[in-house]
């Protein structure tokens, strides 16, 4: 079964980040894919490159990456959702006259389309929310 | 897979009062972009989120943007199936003349019936 994920909370303020990542890890053990993982929302803090959590505790966002890498996932960061909360790539930047973007590399900023079409060619969309 | 082949049965699902979040905005880009990929959009006013659809809202006030027009502009974009939960109205005092246009009322049974019959729901 193709599987794709919406996830709406931040990481580490609420379980819902991590839960999704250990049932896409169940999933993938389970011969599943997942197609994409679409953040929005605080959701969108998942995609920074920046996030320095203290040692001993998860990286949220490279788990993420590890994960896409090794099974071809598309991480895409809502770009509504993220130019609200300041997670910008190097060109949006660039354009709106910031300093630096801050998105990780390996995650995509991208519209609400992403998230419908992964509604549409998945069996499943499943969202993890606070 | 071609996404354009296909066409689904989209629920949007509202419980939050608008402007506290930004669940109702999220909600609505998100409603209109799945009509916008032509899938079978419905959306539910439940909880709480029935007052999105109360009359009357001045969101200047606390510096958010009024999103009644948007709703408004709902059918616009071919959104016709737009339903509120009867219980939820009832608890907090709205009748259907107080909302900014006709929706469809529905039972809990019907609220049942209507998301049984969806491929994706979307909570906000």
């Amino acid at each position: 079964m193709i599987f794709s994920l919406s996830i709406t909370e931040a990481p580490y303020s609420y379980q819902a980040a991590t839960t999704a990542y250990h049932f896409a890890k169940a999933a993938l053990g389970k011969s599943h894919s997942i197609y994409r993982v679409f953040f929005s929302n605080n959701g969108v803090h998942s995609g920074s490159a920046l996030a320095c959590p203290p040692q001993g505790e998860i990286n949220i966002s490279e788990q993420w990456l590890e994960l896409a890498k090794e099974h071809n996932i598309d991480l895409v960061v809502c770009v509504a959702a993220a130019l609200r909360r300041g997670i910008l790539d190097t060109d949006e930047a660039k354009r709106r006259g910031k300093p630096f973007g801050n998105v990780a590399q390996g995650y995509t900023i991208s519209g609400l389309g992403q998230l419908i079409e992964a509604g549409i060619v998945s069996d499943r969309l499943v969202t993890f929310g606070a | 897979m071609s996404a354009d082949l296909i066409k689904k049965n989209f629920l949007f699902v509202n419980r939050k009062a608008p402007y506290g979040t930004l669940h109702g905005r999220e909600s609505i880009d998100a409603t209109l972009m799945a009509a916008a990929f032509e899938q079978a959009v419905s959306v539910l006013y439940l909880d709480d989120g029935v007052f999105m659809l109360q009359k009357g809202q001045q969101a200047d006030a606390i510096q958010s943007q009024d999103f009644s027009t948007a709703l408004e502009n709902f059918t616009t974009y071919g959104i016709q199936n737009i339903y509120v939960d009867q219980l939820s109205m009832q608890q907090r005092g709205l009748a259907a003349e107080d909302l900014l246009f006709d929706v469809k009322i529905l039972s809990a049974e019907e609220i049942a019936e209507l998301v049984d019959a969806q491929d994706i729901i979307l909570s906000y």
